[in-house]
């Protein structure tokens, strides 16, 4: 446990002593604040388009909040999150096969498991501190309108499972090269693949389509964006995560013999 | 205290390290002495448990290393070949991040860290990143961190490579210092390092033990003597019987008969003695036939030649 905070401490701090942290942040935080002004800009003009047909017809204008803004702004910072989440996890294994430092990780007594734990903790944490900055102007909607407050819960935890999916995926293509380059095209090539997967199962037999559809991380995440918290969803996350650290588990051990 | 048995390491289908077994006794320092691609550092690799061997068993105080891994680490202070340095934490901290994964904590950390510090003279530099430290400071941070929990053994992998003299030197005498409390296995490849350090020396070529002595031993059984092959038609007891007479000649080996009658023998010789003569007129005058005559160099004479004798100028 101790070992595990050890690792997690040194990782996290040189996420913040190399410009890493502050790029991802920055980033994530102008790209998600431009798309939600954006959003922002369009409901206004919905709005008041719908205010001016109520008035017209003499009816209560209802436009929803969340499923117009919330709903889409969550999606737009998923997609982004996929941009990043590799720029988290590049480094996190191939530098230190780079540099050597693996020799010392591997030569001290603390478990493979407990290092790569360690490991995807602080790539956990910084994620979910890019994710908490990046809903300040979501809760800022509280201030001047009446969304619903479960739905924007949701779909917080369903971005944290979501990044926690991806970020497993990022250590474990981390873990397979030395190349940092690499590891982030690599990474990035597959969220995407993730993410699309489900528009070929359409073209796809019963059963083929079903398993496609279930590895689709886009269908769960949408479930949480709309304020349902399905546990088959969870468990998918979870299930995704810990498999995802358990290979690479196995590809270090491996790297013991094969090189 | 450490005890290698038929140890073999293929790296995919090429041969690392062939079947070699070696003995190393608490407090020893033992040099592994070998051209580069020997296998030097494969073999501290597995006996690290960074590498998996393909066959054979380590032990290391008793515990075989790959059974009990997490105890043969905690024994174990290792400097690979590359200080394994984090280039973005100071000194300070990345020692202090070492000694906690080596399981110290609260003021067993800090003094051990003065310690390490104070012992491999890095105090000054302690607030610096490693990754903007010269070689020599980098080579001693990682001294410094295989140090630093105080392992019994020492396995130290060319701690000297790429240093100026004046920082060799002082390496040296730090490894000295630390004889007598620790075990320690260190490997190069230049051949005065073990006499100035090593008490006892493991040659090793191509993968196997080619030798293992004294420094002492071995430079005498090099020195000046050589090995002779002749082929000399007639029968093989008798030529054998009057060889071993030949004056300077130290050992007669019978190789294998040619062709029925053509015996093929080594000569080796005391050093610095011609036996070359003399072997001829024996010939001669027992009537026998000479078919051949020549050198062989000793195998461990080649592989001292590829040792480097002189120590880089930096
Ligand atoms: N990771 C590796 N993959 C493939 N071959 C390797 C690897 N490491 C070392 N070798 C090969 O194994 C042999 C022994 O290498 P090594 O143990 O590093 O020798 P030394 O340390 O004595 O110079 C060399 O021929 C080297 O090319
Ligand atoms: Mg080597």
């Amino acid at each position: 446990m101790k070992n595990i905070f050890y690792i997690f401490k040194r990782e996290l701090g040189s996420y913040f002593t190399s410009p890493v942290a502050y790029v991802i942040l920055t980033v994530f935080l102008v790209l998600s604040g431009w798309f939600f002004y954006n959003i922002l800009a369009g409901f206004i003009q919905y709005t008041l388009q719908m205010d001016q047909q109520a008035a017209y017809y003499g009816v209560q204008s209802g436009v929803n909040v969340n499923m117009m803004m919330i709903r889409q702004q969550f999606h737009n910072m998923a997609i982004i999150a996929v941009f990043m989440i590799p720029m988290i996890t590049m480094r996190l294994i191939a530098e230190e096969k780079k540099t050597g430092t693996l020799e010392l990780l591997m030569t001290s007594p603390i478990t493979p498991i407990q290092w790569i734990l360690g490991k995807y903790f602080a790539g956990f944490i910084l994620y979910t501190a890019m994710i908490t900055l990046a809903f300040v102007p979501i809760f800022l909607l509280f201030l001047f309108g009446n969304p619903e407050f479960w739905p924007v819960i949701s779909g917080y935890i369903g971005l944290l499972f979501l990044g926690g999916a991806f970020l497993s995926c990022g250590l474990l293509i981390s873990s397979f090269t030395e190349n940092q380059i690499i590891a982030a095209a690599v990474s990035f090539f597959i969220f995407l693949l993730l993410w699309v997967i489900d528009w070929i199962s359409s073209s796809l037999s019963y059963t083929w389509s079903s398993v496609i559809k279930y590895l689709a991380i886009v269908s769960h995440f949408d479930d949480f964006s709309k304020g349902i918290i399905d546990s088959k969803s969870v468990i998918f996350f979870l299930s995704f995560i810990i498999f995802g650290i358990f290979l690479t588990y196995r590809s270090i051990d491996s790297v013991r013999w094969r090189m | 205290m450490i005890s290698v048995e038929n140890l073999t390491k293929y790296y995919g289908v090429k041969k690392a390290v062939n079947n070699i077994s070696f003995n190393v006794k608490k407090g020893e320092i033992l040099g592994f002495l070998g051209p580069n691609a020997a296998g030097k550092t494969t073999t501290m690799r597995v006996i690290t448990c960074y590498l998996s061997a393909s066959s054979g068993t380590v032990r290391v105080a008793g515990y075989n290393v790959f059974e009990n891994p997490l105890e043969v680490k905690r024994l174990i202070g290792y400097m690979p070949e590359n200080p394994p340095l984090y280039t973005d934490m100071t000194v300070l901290s990345y020692l202090e991040f070492v000694g906690s994964i080596k399981g110290l904590s609260g003021r067993k950390l800090d003094e051990s860290t003065k310690r390490v510090m104070n012992l491999t003279a890095i105090e000054h530099v302690k607030h610096r990143v490693t990754g903007k430290l010269s070689r020599g400071y980098r080579q001693r941070v990682g001294l410094a961190q295989a140090l630093i929990h105080d392992p019994e053994i020492l396995i130290l992998d060319e701690p000297t490579a790429g240093l100026d003299p004046k920082q060799i030197i002082e390496t040296r005498e730090l490894i000295k210092s630390l004889a007598g409390q620790h075990t320690i296995v260190i490997s190069t490849h230049i051949l005065p390092e073990v006499s100035m350090t090593c008490q006892r020396v493991l040659i090793i070529n191509e993968g196997e033990i080619a030798a293992e002595d004294s420094i002492e031993n071995l430079t005498k059984r090099i020195r000046g003597s050589e090995i002779i092959l002749v082929e000399i038609e007639g029968p093989k007891n008798e030529i054998g019987e009057k060889l071993k007479r030949i004056d300077g000649v130290s050992e007669v080996k019978f190789q294998c008969t040619k062709d029925n009658s053509l015996q093929v023998f080594h000569i080796e010789t005391k050093p610095d003695f011609n036996v070359r003569k003399e072997l001829v007129k024996i010939v001669v005058s027992s009537e026998w036939g000479l078919n051949e005559m020549r050198t062989v160099s000793m195998s461990l004479e080649d592989i001292f030649l590829k040792l480097t004798t002189k120590e880089e100028e930096v």
